[in-house]
């Protein structure tokens, strides 16, 4: 071999060496590796899947039955029982284990939550979504009606319509929640579809004569996917907040023999902190726990799916 | 003594994650008071982060510096923060690329002058204005009077690009430094702008150097040029020399990739194959190696060393070499 | 400028009509309509015939509407069930309370959330940053009353600090000018008055102010974070210009902008979560109206309430909008 090919291949193998680093192409696959490397994001996912996984199989997991009043012979004055063998954490004032209300209490957030959120979307996606693709005076007419329900602060509007019922049940806590986030996801997407108005792809989907409808669906709505997960998981935080709230309240289930954290919550702290803080720390803290993880895993969500991140 | 001497200066990146990156991997050169400088080079040769450093900007975490930067005497790496603020503004000015992020948006323009006078020059009140109002005037702003009170955005490109002059120079720095200032504007604002420069520099004995990927500005502005690639200074030569005979390979390439109202139509244009990702790391051998016409084998197997042959300075193992009957290529 | 606001001012017209139509159509939307919410338990298809026809409901709805709008505009919205006074009249006896808690978190928000937030943008990757920011994502997952209830039990039961029922010791006999005790005690210069008020405002106060605490913190540290990487800070640092002089004029002055329009919307937090904590803390205020309205279903009162607090957001809405402008000449221009 001459002296310039075997240059010349020294030289294009080390080019090519480190040519290689490139690799990544997927937002998606991009964003994945990201959220696995971040610490904030495991914790928050474990705790969202425990959590899903807890309320799943409550009834299996749960040592007792939530409603039976065990100890009730015991029970003076009202007062709630301390910790003890077979009841790890105490029970409440009926004398019902603490530990199998809280965990089958997780089934009613998760319901409640998931519910709220999923209806809001859905509604909150087709109001933004036609707001956005439509424009003109539909998009006003619609931007006017979510103005409206974001001018009254949102556990005020949950509140409102939650009094509404006739009975409060869980279904009104449900309705409640979903309306107070329906401007949110109807103002997300109705920006995103506004924004990619007038990138190039879409004009030039447009000046080849496809079709708008299959543009706003199958160009424009993929791109909107991930600001809408992120608002999800973080809007589901709220939900289960707002929903413990609004029981607090009053305004929940009143089926008194069901276990739910904000009701449990209520309850204990009104009357029996003093004596069996129990009763209101656990429930607490099952909620903050939950709220904390959505909102842990939706914000390291946005920042994993933020292009600016990209390297 | 040479108003500002560079002397082997290096900036290493700490990256996250990644190795460390050389930003400015051993530039040396000098500035005497009154001349203009040219720093030439494509995006990433590090141009901008020698002028950064210099200045005191870059950011105080991530990175570390070596080497020596000496401003009439005193090595501006070694200054305290506060030592260096004094300095700077004073001494040294500066210009940026883009003039509408440059400026703060919110507060008007005539504070944005006189905050320097205030600091350097103690000048307050109606003395400042009057003053601030003269810079304005002096760098070809029209009605200086009403701009004061106005904001950034209602200025064109080209007037904002002024005002920041008028800044730089509020205070009578001896140096100017100007990075890429006229890359962000209209071909046409650019002349003037450079005229306003050249004006300037002139009048006030300020030197200057002009950081660029031109080599039309540098042309027509700089008294000696250095030409950057991979972070370090490959060809220094009196412009009139670099110009008319280029020796590294790098300089020849972007000289001969200019194109040229007296060549042969249909010619295509000659570019440098490659891109600047394309290198060898500095340890290994001549960074510019693999795009290199001629490249030989030391060039692979060792790293050229900046040689002074009393013409110019060349860190090159196979300079290209004149032809020698004047025949054009 | 003044057209600006103008322009402003009219555009919320539209919106408040809505609402109060809005809230004219929620009592009838009730079971047994206004009447049957009027009789509560007391009501019989009877009854509720012969209160709709006095009411004037069997009119076609625009009549209705029309005397409703009268009435609000004219400051009357019947007669409290719980009560029997005019709804009114208590809303104006509990807003000075509301306002009070208000205002007192609000400070407590501000003052501690724009330093933390700025320092944690300053000393950004570091340990300080990190578990500011830890804190701020816990602060808002905690539910208000839990935290009402946590800090009255260890702080003021176990610790023996402040108090935590209502806004003055009964007994205490204070002079009552605004309706604002601080205010009042530092007027009438009852002293006592002014601390012992000041000891049952402390708690509550930091319960309602910890979410817009939280919100704050973060949104100060993006809008440092961003103005740090601006151009413009790096041409006042060229100029040589003293490090106070950046962190005030350039980097402060611009990031704090977009704190100013969150503090405008943390009102809605803060009038959402007064309503929690009035309840936990006993504080006679507009929440506490609420939560009893909500148990009693006093419609009358929380149609009222309803209406005030959207009324209050969209005017202190409008309030930032118009600051913003001023500070803000960009915007201006629009």
């Amino acid at each position: 071999m001459s002296m310039a090919t075997r240059k010349r291949d020294k030289i294009d193998a080390l080019v090519a060496r480190s040519a290689d680093q490139g690799g990544g192409v997927s937002l998606l696959g991009d964003a994945a590796r990201r959220l696995a490397r971040n610490p904030v994001a495991i914790v928050g996912a474990v705790i969202v899947v425990l959590f899903i996984l807890l309320a799943i199989f409550a009834p299996w997991i749960a040592p007792k039955d939530p409603t039976t009043q065990y100890l009730i012979g015991e029970i003076r004055q009202n007062t709630p029982l301390p910790a003890r063998d077979g009841f790890p954490l105490g029970t409440d004032q009926f004398g019902r284990d603490l530990l199998s209300r809280l965990i089958v209490g997780s089934r009613q957030s998760l319901i409640v939550g998931v519910m709220a959120t999923l209806i809001g979307l859905v509604a909150g996606m087709i109001i933004g979504g036609v707001a956005g693709a439509v424009g003109g005076w539909v998009d006003s007419l619609l931007m006017r009606f979510t103005d409206i329900l974001l001018s009254v602060p949102g556990l005020l509007l949950a509140i409102s319509i939650a009094a509404l019922a006739k009975e409060p049940s869980q279904w009104s806590v449900i309705t409640a929640v979903a309306i107070v986030s329906v401007p949110i996801f109807a103002r997300l997407l109705r920006g995103s579809m506004l924004a990619q108005r007038g990138t190039d792809h879409v004009l030039a989907a447009r000046a080849l004569g496809v079709k708008e409808s299959t543009i706003v669906f199958r160009h424009m709505l993929p791109n909107s996917v991930s600001p809408v997960i992120v608002q999800a998981t973080l809007t589901l935080a709220t939900a289960i907040i707002d929903a413990a709230a609004l029981s607090f309240l009053g305004l929940g289930d009143q089926d008194v023999s069901r276990a739910e954290w904000g009701a449990m919550l209520g309850e204990g702290a009104r009357v029996y902190f003093d004596v069996a803080p129990s009763m209101t720390l656990w429930p607490g803290v099952a909620i903050v726990l939950v709220a904390l993880g959505f909102t842990l895993l939706g914000e390291s969500l946005r920042e994993a799916l933020d292009p600016k991140n990209r390297r | 003594m040479a108003l500002l001497d560079v002397r082997d200066l290096k900036v290493v990146f700490n990256r996250r994650g990644a190795e460390p990156f050389a930003a400015v991997d051993g530039v040396t050169f000098s500035v005497e008071p009154g001349q203009t400088v040219g720093l030439v080079g494509e995006s990433g040769c590090g141009k901008s982060v020698t002028s950064l450093a210099i200045m005191g900007l870059l950011p105080k975490r991530g990175n570390t510096i070596s080497g020596q930067v000496s401003f009439d005497g005193t090595d501006l790496l070694r200054l305290s923060d506060r030592q260096m603020r004094d300095r700077r503004g004073r001494d040294i000015g500066m210009i940026f690329q883009d003039p509408l992020s440059s400026l703060n948006p919110v507060i008007p323009i005539g504070v944005q002058v006189t905050e320097v006078l205030e600091r350097h020059r103690n000048m307050k009140g109606s003395a400042a204005k009057k003053e601030a109002e003269g810079l304005l005037k002096s760098v070809g702003i029209p009605d200086p009077k009403r701009r004061l009170t106005e904001y950034p955005h209602q200025l064109s490109g080209g007037m904002r690009q002024r005002a920041l002059i008028a800044i730089a120079l509020a205070c009578r720095p001896r140096l100017l430094i100007a990075d890429e200032p006229t890359t962000a504007l209209d071909v046409t604002i650019q002349a003037q702008i450079l005229a306003l420069l050249r004006r300037l520099v002139e009048e006030t004995g300020t030197a200057l150097i002009m950081i660029t990927h031109d080599l039309g500005v540098v042309a027509g502005l700089c008294d000696t040029v250095n030409v950057l690639y991979g972070g370090r200074v490959v060809e220094n030569a009196d412009r009139h020399l670099l110009f008319a005979e280029p020796r590294h390979p790098y300089t020849h390439g972007l000289l001969g990739s200019v194109p040229r109202l007296d060549s042969n139509r249909g010619e295509p244009l000659r570019a440098i194959r490659g891109s600047v990702n394309d290198n060898i790391p500095w340890t290994a051998g001549c960074a510019f190696a693999p795009r290199c016409d001629h490249a030989i084998n030391m060039c692979v197997e060792a790293t050229p060393a900046l040689e002074n042959d009393g013409l110019r300075l060349l860190r090159c193992f196979n300079p290209v070499v004149p032809a020698k009957q004047g025949a054009k290529a | 400028m003044l057209r600006f606001i103008v322009r402003r001012l009219l555009g919320v017209i539209p919106t408040l009509f809505v609402l109060s139509f809005l809230l004219f159509g929620w009592l009838r939307l009730l079971p047994g309509g206004p009447a049957g919410a009027l009789l509560g338990d007391k009501a019989t298809p009877e009854s509720i015939a012969s209160v709709n026809k006095v009411l004037g409901l069997d009119q076609p709805i625009p009549v209705q509407y029309a005397k409703f709008l009268g009435r609000i505009l004219t400051g009357d919205f019947g007669n409290s069930l719980s009560k029997s006074r005019p709804v009114v009249e208590e809303l104006a006896d509990a807003l000075p309370a509301t306002i009070e808690l208000a205002v007192a978190a609000l400070i407590f928000a501000v003052g501690l959330g724009i330093p933390l937030g700025y320092l944690a943008a300053r000393r950004r990757g570091g340990i300080f940053d990190n578990s500011t920011i830890m804190g701020t994502l816990v602060g808002v997952a905690v539910p208000v009353f839990l935290l009402g209830y946590l800090l009255k039990k260890y702080i003021a039961t176990d610790l023996g600090l402040f108090e935590t029922s209502g806004r003055v010791d009964t007994g205490m006999n204070e002079t009552n000018v605004t309706g604002f005790k601080i205010l009042d005690a530092l007027m009438t210069r009852e002293w006592d008055v002014l601390v012992n008020a000041l000891s049952h405002l402390v708690l509550p106060a930091i319960v309602l102010g910890t979410i817009p605490l939280a919100v704050i913190v973060r949104i100060t540290r993006a809008s440092v974070l961003d103005v740090l990487n601006e151009d413009y800070v790096r041409t006042a640092e060229a100029k040589g210009l003293l490090g106070k002089t950046v962190r005030r004029r350039h980097v402060l002055r611009n990031a704090l902008l977009p704190v100013s329009t969150t503090i405008g919307l943390q009102t809605g937090l803060l009038l959402a979560g007064a309503v929690l904590t009035e309840k936990v803390f006993v504080w006679n205020g507009l929440g506490s109206l609420l939560a009893e309205g909500i148990e009693k279903r006093d419609y009358p009162r929380l149609q009222a309430l309803i209406l005030l607090v959207a009324f209050v957001y969209v005017i202190v809405n409008l309030l930032v909008d118009i600051s913003y402008a001023i500070i803000d000449p960009r915007v201006r221009v629009r």
